[in-house]
């Protein structure tokens, strides 16, 4: 059946596999770097340290927290086929730098950081709220719901951006890549990361959550806290990894669905599972995003994109309606 | 005991009860019974505080239930309501197990997994118990999410329709254990039940509701008589002894 977590070679594999894809991480680049020349050469030392280790924990933070936002927003939603950046948190976070950039263009990051981090929870407030009314035994009415919405917040970022020509400006966010992590740069990510990582110490408030408003309160659960809580944590990662990378879809969709199909949905057992697979499948996405057509890069959410939509198709269509 | 004071609840403009009065007394196990739309669904999920009443007030072991934390009420009463869809793969254990977050709060002790395996037991459980819930037919998923309302361990359990998708062997079964946990354990479950039988053969006390009121309230031999019956489910409905117990013929 599915893999035992007191098992302990599916977690020894993992970390090889983890150590092996941060080692190509970091010695891939356009400078050539080798292990030799780290230890007489001050340079590849500065540039190890400045651009080569940044980029590759800022992938590996990204992945991690992003994955953990899309099982938290599958729990708050119950459906398995939604995550934020489809369904109006990115877009949201998007629209609000937009809008502070224009209110005020001197605003400094942090502002700009706030202002995308309330977007976010207005839109995804709003995006809960509709799907409360949807029927329950319909599944597949959430995620697209969740698309349209998403799409007609991304499309006001849109034309706001187009009339006022700042089509560039907002390209940046509403594509996420890591060639522009450097030192003194990212740092935002690790609160990003620290801030999922809480979400464990909640993991069966979560779960609970999931299984339905009846069932919550039949446990004493304070619903409400925690539907904020988890509205918090999702939309206060996905604005920083928007205003630091930029929206990388799909991460939060792919993710925690191979690992319910692994191992279910207990979030204490399956949470590290999710952050560390997450990160582990954006570094390939950003390697093979470093390497198709080296030495120029694509976007890790191109590559990413890719994979991910065609296993979302998949898993759309393979889904059986009920296994018994 | 339960004590339900002139409760009001409406959805827009239909009413759905009405000053409906009653006290259901502790250590017996209770049947709600009555034709549909008579709010039995509604009554309960009220004492469970699921939903909030326009007017009136419910004591449950002489706590306010709208007042009452929420945590508490917990470890007090368990609900389960008639429709459940679970999205989230959970194993038959671990959904279980969620019955003792109430009282350890996601720190499971080595009672805890006592308690698992004693509600496991209970409804058959143990050959499944390591399965996904969708790897179950309707009736074991049913049964799981009982296990996990025994799990919980309260005084009060209240059900809405337990026996839905239930062969014969695990409804007569999930009865008897209902029975034994009020009159061995001094527990109180209260079920909404459409078959009336199974509440004249297991039920110590009789709710029958109709049109957003109380029909009628009392011990279940008193309830089981020809014209009341009939005349709650306005249905001619004829009650015979057999081997000393109510049975009503309806068809």
């Amino acid at each position: 059946m599915a893999c035992r977590t007191t098992n302990a070679m599916p977690l020894i594999a993992a970390i090889l596999l983890a150590v092996v894809l941060c080692i190509l991480s970091i010695f891939t680049g356009v400078a050539d770097i080798n292990i030799a020349a780290l230890f007489n050469d001050p340079q590849a030392l500065w540039l190890l340290a400045v651009s080569r280790l940044p980029r590759t924990l800022a992938v590996v933070l990204t992945g991690g927290s992003l994955a953990i936002c899309g099982l938290i927003m599958q729990m708050l939603a119950r459906n398995k086929f939604v995550e934020p950046t489809t369904a109006g948190t990115g877009q949201g976070a998007a629209l609000g730098i937009i809008v502070i950039t224009i209110m005020a263009p001197q605003a400094s990051l942090t502002i700009k950081m706030l202002a995308a981090i309330a977007a976010a929870l207005c839109s995804t407030a709003i995006f809960l709220a509709l799907i409360r009314k949807l029927p329950t035994d319909q599944p597949f009415l959430v995620p697209l719901v969740g698309l349209v919405f998403g799409g007609f917040v991304g499309a006001i970022a849109t034309f706001i951006a187009y009339q006022l020509d700042l089509l560039q400006y907002q390209d940046v966010w509403m594509n996420g890549e890591f060639s522009g992590v450097m030192l003194g740069r990212y740092e935002m990510l690790w609160f990003a990361a620290a801030l999922s990582l809480a979400a464990y110490f909640v993991a069966d408030q979560f779960t609970i959550i999931g299984l339905g408003k009846d069932m919550a309160l039949n446990l004493g659960l304070g619903y409400r806290q925690i539907m904020l809580l988890g509205m918090t944590i999702i939309c206060v990662v996905t604005a920083l990894s928007v205003v630091t990378v930029g929206m990388i879809p799909f991460v939060g969709l792919v993710v925690p669905n191979i690992a319910s199909r692994m191992m279910g949905d207990n979030l204490r057992a399956s949470l590290p599972w999710v952050a560390g697979l997450g990160a582990m499948m954006v570094l390939a996405s950003d390697l093979i995003a470093r390497l198709v057509r080296y030495p120029y890069e694509v976007p890790v959410s191109v590559v990413f994109g890719i994979f991910g939509s065609a296993f979302f198709l998949w898993l759309l269509f393979s889904r059986p309606a009920h296994a018994r | 005991m339960i004590e339900i004071d002139r409760i009001g609840f409406a959805i827009g403009k239909s009413e759905i009860l009405n000053e409906v009065s009653a006290q259901l007394p502790r250590g017996k196990m209770t049947a709600i019974i009555g034709p549909n739309g008579a709010g039995k669904s509604t009554l309960l999920s009220l004492i469970a505080r699921l939903i909030s009443p326009a007017s009136g007030t419910i004591r449950v072991d002489g706590h306010n239930v709208q007042q009452t934390a929420s945590d508490t009420l917990a470890r007090i009463l368990a609900v389960l309501r008639q429709e459940n869809v679970i999205a989230s793969r959970l194993r038959v254990r671990e959904l279980v197990g969620f019955g003792r977050f109430p009282h350890t709060r996601g720190q499971p002790d080595a009672q805890d997994g006592e308690k698992i395996q004693w509600a496991l037991d209970l409804m058959a459980l143990s050959p499944f118990a390591d399965r996904f819930l969708d790897q179950l037919s309707g009736g074991q998923r049913q049964r799981a999410l009982i296990a996990m309302i025994l799990c919980q361990d309260t005084d009060y359990i209240l059900l809405d329709e337990p026996l839905n998708n239930l062969d014969l062997f695990h409804s007569r079964k999930l009865m008897q254990v209902l029975q034994d946990m009020a009159h061995r354990l001094g527990k109180t479950p209260v079920l909404v039940i459409h078959d009336i039988n199974y509440a004249a053969k297991y039920a110590d006390n009789i709710l029958a509701m109709k049109q957003g009121g109380i029909f009628a309230n009392g011990p279940t031999q008193a309830i089981f008589e020809d014209d009341l019956l009939s005349a709650l489910f306005d249905t001619p409905i004829r009650i015979h002894q057999i081997e000393g117990q109510p049975f009503a013929m309806h068809h």
